[in-house]
């Protein structure tokens, strides 16, 4: 058995407007609203490394879960912007916590590297004790602010999130997850060369059906009816994407939480910090389904549902 | 009704638009679709034709004129 213990999350203090970005890309700061549902996104200063990022959202995660790093069994860091690629930045983030043995693993997955985590540790901890999985992004470095790159640099911020997955207590247990890999499209989304490519109208249109399938089946699997869930916690990528996946799902739009509209697309980081955000909202504990997926790099996707304690 | 007329009457549904394009002109700078109208596109196609078109072909470039179109549902009915 797991549960989700607790969410932690750092964000960079420069904010970025639509105006700043509109005046780089050649576009009106209407037309990157419109588009993306974003108002401002956070970008991280030149001494900030993915590691350092990840590392600041996991302390704030222990700390809201009133744990120690000494009590982890296992690390996961998720980034598909980190400055080095091999070994990646969870070695980094372990020794940041005062660790020397405790195994940390990295997950090379934009956007959705975080739920892969989840749901990977979900398995673990019952056997590796304390998983905390973070998602750390700096996709500023990553993206051409230009009217060539316009289209996919107008959707990405910095920042990191974190997790906390215990096999003791939390304020949700794991129920079950799924995820899925198709290789054969992994070009229409990658960080090749330092440099992030994406094909935006085919990535729309894979996770606008992809991520509402694997809710769907994960949902069908436990009788679950997805009025019935009390909360969606989705990968920021694009507003528009989300209130797409609420009207396949029938599902209120409301009860998708969203803050994309101040952090943009935090790439993998965005699911924890989403996540982070709406814990610390909570004013009554939680009462219903929560559901948590994520579409990205891989291509992989896939969903996990908890239900209350 | 011919596979071009049903097409444009899935465009047309899916764009709220009664725009009728040439057959070779862009849908997207007609106006008729954008990223996002193009899943209900393909979601409409699936449905008018009793297709299913694989996540593998779901590329703007396929599904960018009425002709790409008509060429690429009759290779798959």
């Amino acid at each position: 058995m797991a549960f989700l213990r607790a969410f932690g999350s750092w964000l960079p203090a420069r904010q970025v407007s639509n105006h700043e970005v509109a005046a780089l890309v050649e576009a009106t700061p209407e037309w990157i609203l419109e588009m993306t549902g974003i108002e401002e996104r956070r970008y991280a200063a030149e001494t900030d490394t993915v590691a350092g990022i990840g590392l600041l959202a996991a302390r704030d995660c222990l700390d809201k879960a009133g744990a120690t790093a000494a009590e982890l069994g296992m690390i996961m860091v998720a980034s598909g912007s980190s400055e080095r690629f091999c070994p990646g930045p969870a070695s980094q983030i372990a020794t940041g916590l005062g660790l020397a043995s405790t195994p940390a693993l990295d997950l090379p997955i934009a956007s959705a590297g975080s739920l892969v985590g989840l749901a990977l540790a979900a398995h673990l901890a019952p056997a590796m004790g304390r998983v905390l999985v973070v998602g750390a992004e700096i996709m500023s470095r990553r993206i051409s602010l230009t009217p060539q790159g316009r289209n996919s640099s107008i959707l990405f911020g910095d920042g990191a999130g974190a997790a906390l997955v215990d096999a003791g207590s939390g304020f949700a247990r794991i129920v079950d997850s799924c995820l899925f890999t198709d290789g054969a499209s992994a070009e229409i989304l990658s960080v090749r060369d330092g440099q992030f490519s994406m094909d935006g109208p085919a990535v729309l249109m894979q996770a606008s059906r992809k991520i509402p399938r694997a809710i769907n089946e994960l949902l069908a699997r436990h009788q679950v009816d997805a009025k019935d869930v009390e909360a969606f916690l989705l990968h920021q990528a694009n507003l528009n994407l989300i209130k797409r996946v609420a009207a396949a799902l029938q599902a209120p739009p409301e009860r998708f939480f969203s803050n994309i509209a101040r952090y943009g697309n935090t790439s993998s980081a965005s699911l924890l910090i989403a996540a982070d955000e709406w814990r610390c909202q909570q004013t009554a504990p939680l009462s219903g389904p929560l559901v948590l997926s994520a579409f990205g790099s891989g291509l992989n996707w896939g969903a996990l549902l908890a239900v209350p304690c | 009704m011919e596979p071009a007329a049903r097409i444009l009457k899935v465009l047309q549904k899916v764009s709220g638009k009664q725009l009728s394009p040439g057959a070779d002109e862009s849908l997207f700078v007609s106006g008729l679709l954008d990223s996002f109208a193009l899943a209900d596109f393909v979601s409409g196609l699936e449905q008018e034709f009793g297709v299913t078109i694989p996540d593998g072909d779901l590329s703007a470039r396929k599904f960018d004129t009425i002709g790409k179109v008509e060429a690429y549902l009759a290779a798959r009915v």
